[in-house]
């Protein structure tokens, strides 16, 4: 799924500042599943601004919805009659929502209410690690499920470099060196030699080093 | 610290402990703030962060929970997870420049009746001097 982070509420405030009827729209996608969008973080988001605006004497008007989805506009549609009714609009989706919604109602202003940060999964309840950069070419099955792409530091195809200490990688304590468990994995399967192929250079052009990416798919497109 | 201000407190209880606290702390005849309201939960896990949001949104000048003993949960772990909801609301309200004292979180055993009475007249006298929460003061105005 997409991890995504609330951005701090003075940022929020700082944005709506002279707004006094705002529409937060959360999004039952990914940052539902990740707890930072879906329509409990829509209800604990208007009411941490409805405090902080009852704090400084004025009042805030906000309403809530939250949509299947903001990354298709079948869903958008449905807010069509009331979306100009607002001063501005708080999308708690990732960073397509507000795009998308910006691209169908160009009238009104979308604010982000996160930050999009990772395509990961919870390894526990709270927790979320990053798993895929979306590099376009995926090659987890040259190295036994683990993505050197997304979570070697430097995403090296031939690793581990010269950082990588006691299983950890330079830049902090915290960040298993993914080389050093992809070296062990293929040792406890005694399919080391599988290293000894040298992984060419990467092509990037399907990263975003390309540019913008766009899938079509034929069969689908109307 | 204003002697005339009576805060208003909510006081989310666990009826597996805190609200039998409460009660024994009625049949033991002991003294508590009487403007501190009760709400019984039939564990402090169905304590959501948007009813504590809510609770002071809507005027509360302080706000508690009162659940079991830690390990002693009926449901296991609800004291436990409320706990962090507690704390993801102090962290709110300073964030907004509130006081996060307003918010607390207590433990207790339905055997403590003395204790229920004991956290109600802290919390009560923590909420006098901190004064009335800053979204009534403003309405006031």
């Amino acid at each position: 799924m997409i991890v995504a982070d609330r951005k701090p509420l003075s940022e929020i405030l700082d944005m709506i500042t002279d707004r006094d009827k705002i529409l937060i729209m959360g999004c039952k996608g990914c940052v539902t599943v990740c707890n930072v969008g879906g329509v409990k973080e829509v209800q604990i988001l208007s009411s941490s601004l409805k405090i902080a605006r009852k704090k400084e004497g004025r009042s805030l008007t906000v309403d809530q919805i939250t949509i299947e989805r903001q990354c298709d506009p079948e869903y958008i549609e449905q807010v069509k009659a009331t979306i100009n009714d607002y001063d501005a609009v708080i999308s708690m989706a990732c960073g397509v929502g507000p795009q998308f919604l910006s691209e169908a109602y160009p009238q009104q202003k979308f604010f982000p209410a996160v930050n999009t940060k990772f395509f990961g999964g919870a390894t526990s309840h709270g927790i979320w690690e990053e798993r895929c950069a979306g590099c376009g070419t995926c090659v987890i099955h040259y190295f036994d499920g683990l993505c050197p792409v997304a979570r070697c530091s430097k995403s090296l195809m031939n690793g581990p470099c010269g950082g990588s200490s006691k299983g950890y990688c330079e830049i902090s304590k915290e960040v298993p060196c993914i080389w050093d468990m992809i070296v062990k994995k293929k040792m406890e399967q005694g399919r080391l030699d599988d290293l000894l192929c040298f992984t060419p250079a990467k092509n990037w052009r399907t990263s975003r080093d390309g540019g913008p990416r766009k899938s079509v798919r034929e069969e689908l497109a109307i | 610290m204003n002697h005339d201000f009576e805060p208003q407190i909510i006081a989310f209880c666990c009826k597996y402990c805190a609200y039998a606290a409460a009660d024994l702390a009625g049949s033991m005849r002991l003294n508590y703030p009487s403007n501190i309201k009760i709400i019984q939960v039939p564990c402090t896990g169905r304590v959501d962060i948007i009813h504590l949001l809510r609770a002071i949104e809507d005027g509360a000048d302080g706000v508690y929970v009162a659940g079991c003993m830690e390990g002693d949960c009926h449901f296991v772990c609800g004291n436990i997870k409320t706990r962090k909801k507690v704390e993801y609301v102090k962290k709110t309200l300073s964030e907004l420049g509130i006081e996060p004292e307003r918010v607390e979180m207590f433990n207790l055993s339905s055997a403590m009746g003395p204790r229920f009475a004991e956290i109600a007249n802290q919390m009560g006298e923590r909420i006098r001097n901190l004064g009335p929460s800053p979204l009534n003061i403003k309405q006031a105005a």
